[in-house]
């Protein structure tokens, strides 16, 4: 058991990781999917295709709509059939491209091969340049742009490259599978986003709940260290199992002892922080052509007839999955678009896939309560629990006073990163993070326009 | 398909609640109210049926018909606060005064600052002060433990007591101590109230409280240690006026205190370095009053005085934030 983690608090709920044994599977291309042009942090993109438009899988269908935005491309083949509003996952109307899908007929050069490519361009601009064209974004959550991460501002020096292996959220397990079944894939990925940092090491973090892929890994660099030395400077690291460790920022403090300041980035502090799907992504980019058109996602819940890690193409309604693993169990009462510590709760089934959509959970009525709202004992729970050291029964209390902005700024309630710990603990279910994400988004609104001002 | 629930995260809730954390803490409490009353009796069974019957029922009819608010009794806490009281009692005390007890404790300390949470101070021993200075006669009525099965218990003075008026008597400190050994102490073999007399059983209790992570050690730990360092320093310089460490540390309400009384969580600070500050200052409070006051114990006294210190402590103690120097 690894002893190493992040210095703040955290909470260990039960990882139920229950699809663990579940081969990643490649479900079956749906008749229509339906392709958000606002899949990523950062401007929606624009569409370059018309309906009626034939398409082939990987071809663009709409380009970056500014600086931080990205490339999309169709998930199969077909007809373009309508380009309009529709409801996402919360039930918003967001702008989308529906396209009828016809056969398999992927773009020319595109290499669908499984043949391992371990040898790769030395030059960081061709690389960058492949990952950008081939829309990758952030596939931990986050879905920021990954070449813009990957272009430091001037000034900045990346010391670490960590690539988050975490998976720390309860009953997600598609970055597992993707480790022990694309391991090799992993670790060019790694390997290329290390040579485009121009940094010396990488490290893969893995939380020690899944030791196979710690195995595995280290079983994967040793073979590839032995081809060539690009494969130097990137090492397995074993994380013990807390939750929020695949947090950006407790990542960072927990593999390299260094804490980002409230208001900065990674870079600050030398690290970049990219997931493991997100290298696989990069493999693929650059080795094979092929933009992200599928990515793993984990379909799951004890109530859920069947438990899977399915290959899905961008777009498939959620409809579609669930059918195809037997239907919508009848004692579900939420679905959520991730893990249940952050994860969204899912408004519309008839809503589609995204990029960065990484699990289905299903959760009964009993798996989800939440218990009634009791005074506060004053246990300090939630302070031993948040993993950016805040107070959240004071940010609770400061929020409801109202009008108490400068105090709640003081006591950095814009650092929350919404993990959820909080709440979690609370032994009398005060909504202390429903409580905070309003105040939250209230001062960070103060902050921003104090900088519009400054300016 | 149409009916489903839509929540903001955190979809899941760990299992702890209000309710099971003050459940632990009745059940930590269990093994010193057994042998309290395998030593004291019947004497001590009415004590502490008296004392949580009445807290229960009067937390039932303060918030059904005075506050009007839902009934908080399912909690678990008001059974804390009657047990605890109930521990700090002699268990000669008659029911009536055990009574007036709760009504202070729950009534006063707890109901009328907003129930659970919003109290400053600890009801039990609010309701234990409040009966030690309207009823002196029977709050120092110790009985040297008899026993259920054993001869009549006979009154007696607890080893503080009879240390401080030896003392005032002229008596040679050496002397008055001779008659207390440590096993005594942790063997429920000494006068006091029930809840004191068995270091052992309070502190497998307060074990299985650390080890279930219901409280956190260093309150505790910081009250013994500065405990132990005052009482060496003064038994040191003054051998023959002042008691040494083992005798303070085991001895009056110290293990009940420190384990069950100041790690309450509603009246002790949130941050750790405010409970160290905390368990320093009651430490040195009930040393003082023990050496020169004119109880022969200040335990309640002093966590009393250092519950009203905790907004400012929460005020002054901040944990470490992530980021921030």
């Amino acid at each position: 058991m690894s002893r190493r983690t992040f210095s703040i608090g955290g909470v260990h709920p039960a990882d139920n990781k229950i699809s663990r044994e579940c081969k990643i599977e490649v479900l079956p291309i749906p008749e229509t999917v339906y392709i958000h042009l606002g899949q990523h942090i950062g401007a929606p993109a624009k569409p370059i295709v018309a309906v009626g438009d034939k398409v082939k899988v990987g071809q663009p269908v709409a380009e970056p709509g500014g600086f931080v935005s990205a490339f999309i491309h169709s998930s199969v083949s077909g007809t373009v059939k309508s380009i309009a509003p529709r409801k996402d996952l919360a039930g918003n109307p967001q702008m989308c491209i529906e396209i009828a899908a016809q056969g398999d007929e992927w773009m020319e050069g595109i290499d669908t091969t499984d043949t391992l490519i371990t040898d790769f361009p030395d030059d960081a601009k061709s690389c960058l340049d492949k990952i950008k064209a081939a829309g990758i974004v952030g596939l931990g959550g986050a879905t920021f742009p990954t070449h813009v991460k990957l272009t430091p501002p001037p000034g900045k020096k990346c010391d670490m490259l960590i690539i988050n292996g975490c998976e720390c959220e309860p009953y997600l397990t598609s970055d597992f599978r993707t480790l022990l079944e694309k391991g090799e894939q992993v670790a060019i990925g790694t390997a290329i986003i290390k040579n485009i940092l121009g940094v010396d090491k990488a490290t893969i973090a893995i939380e020690d709940n899944k030791p196979e892929a710690i195995k595995h890994m280290n079983e994967v660099l040793a073979n590839l260290r032995k081809l060539s030395s690009k494969y130097a400077g990137i090492s397995v690291l074993s994380l013990m199992k807390k939750y929020p460790e695949g947090g950006e920022k407790q990542l960072i403090d927990a593999v390299m002892h260094r804490q980002v300041a409230s208001g900065g980035l990674p870079i600050d502090v030398g690290a970049v922080v990219q997931n493991v799907a997100t290298a696989l992504a990069v493999y693929d980019a650059v080795q094979k052509n092929k933009p992200i058109v599928e990515n793993s996602v984990t379909v799951t819940g004890e109530c859920f007839p069947k438990q899977a890690n399915l290959l899905v193409r961008v777009g498939t309604p959620l409809k579609y999955i669930i059918d195809y693993l037997g239907g919508m169990p009848a004692d579900a009462v939420k679905v959520i678009s991730g893990g249940p510590m952050m994860g969204k709760a899912i408004a519309n089934l008839d809503a589609a896939t995204l990029k960065g959509t990484s699990a289905l959970l299903f959760l009964t009525a009993k798996q989800t309560a939440r218990g009634k709202e009791g005074n506060c004992i004053r246990c300090g729970k939630c302070a031993e629990a948040c993993p950016m050291g805040l107070e959240p029964f004071l940010l609770n209390r400061l929020s409801r006073a109202g009008g108490m902005l400068d105090e709640l700024e003081k006591n950095a309630v814009q650092d929350c990163i919404e993990c959820g710990c909080c709440l979690y603990s609370c032994p009398a279910n005060i909504p202390l993070l429903d409580v905070i994400r309003q105040s939250k988004a209230q001062v960070m609104g103060v902050i921003k326009a104090r900088a519009a001002a400054k300016k | 398909m149409s009916k489903l629930l839509v929540s903001p995260s955190p979809h899941i809730h760990a299992s702890v609640s209000t309710k099971s954390l003050m459940r632990d803490v009745v059940l930590a409490l269990l093994p010193a109210a057994i042998v309290s009353v395998v030593f004291y009796g019947i004497g001590e069974l009415v004590v502490l049926g008296t004392s949580i019957a009445s807290c229960l029922v009067l937390e039932y009819l303060i918030t059904k018909y005075m506050l009007k608010k839902d009934c908080t009794v399912g909690d678990w806490s008001a059974v804390v606060t009657g047990l605890l009281l109930a521990l700090n009692l002699p268990s000669s005390t008659p029911w009536w005064v055990v009574f007036i007890g709760a009504v202070v404790a729950i009534g006063v300390a707890k109901m009328t600052f907003g129930g659970l949470g919003q109290n400053v101070f600890n009801p039990a021993l609010v309701g234990r002060v409040f009966l030690l200075v309207s009823f002196p006669t029977y709050m120092t009525d110790w009985k040297i433990p008899g026993g259920l099965f054993g001869a009549d218990a006979v009154s007696g003075a607890t080893p503080l007591g009879a240390i401080k008026e030896g003392l005032l008597g002229g008596a040679q400190l050496s002397d008055l101590t001779a008659q207390y050994n440590w096993s005594d102490m942790i063997f429920a073999n000494i006068g006091g109230s029930a809840g004191e007399i068995s270091a052992l059983a309070l502190l497998l209790g307060f074990g299985y409280l650390l080890l279930r992570k219901v409280v956190r050690p260093y309150i505790t730990l910081s009250i013994w240690a500065t405990v132990a360092l005052v009482s060496l320093i003064f038994s040191l310089a003054a051998p023959e006026q002042f008691t040494g460490p083992v005798f303070n540390l085991l001895t009056g309400g110290m293990i009940l205190g420190s384990c069950f009384m100041a790690t309450d969580y509603v009246t002790s600070p949130m941050s750790i370095k405010g409970g160290i500050i905390f368990g320093i200052g009651i430490g040195f409070i009930t040393m003082m009053i023990r050496y020169f006051g004119s109880y022969p114990e200040g335990m309640s006294f002093a966590i009393l005085i250092m519950n009203a210190t905790v907004p400012l402590l929460n005020n002054w103690f901040h944990q470490k934030k992530y980021g921030r120097a």
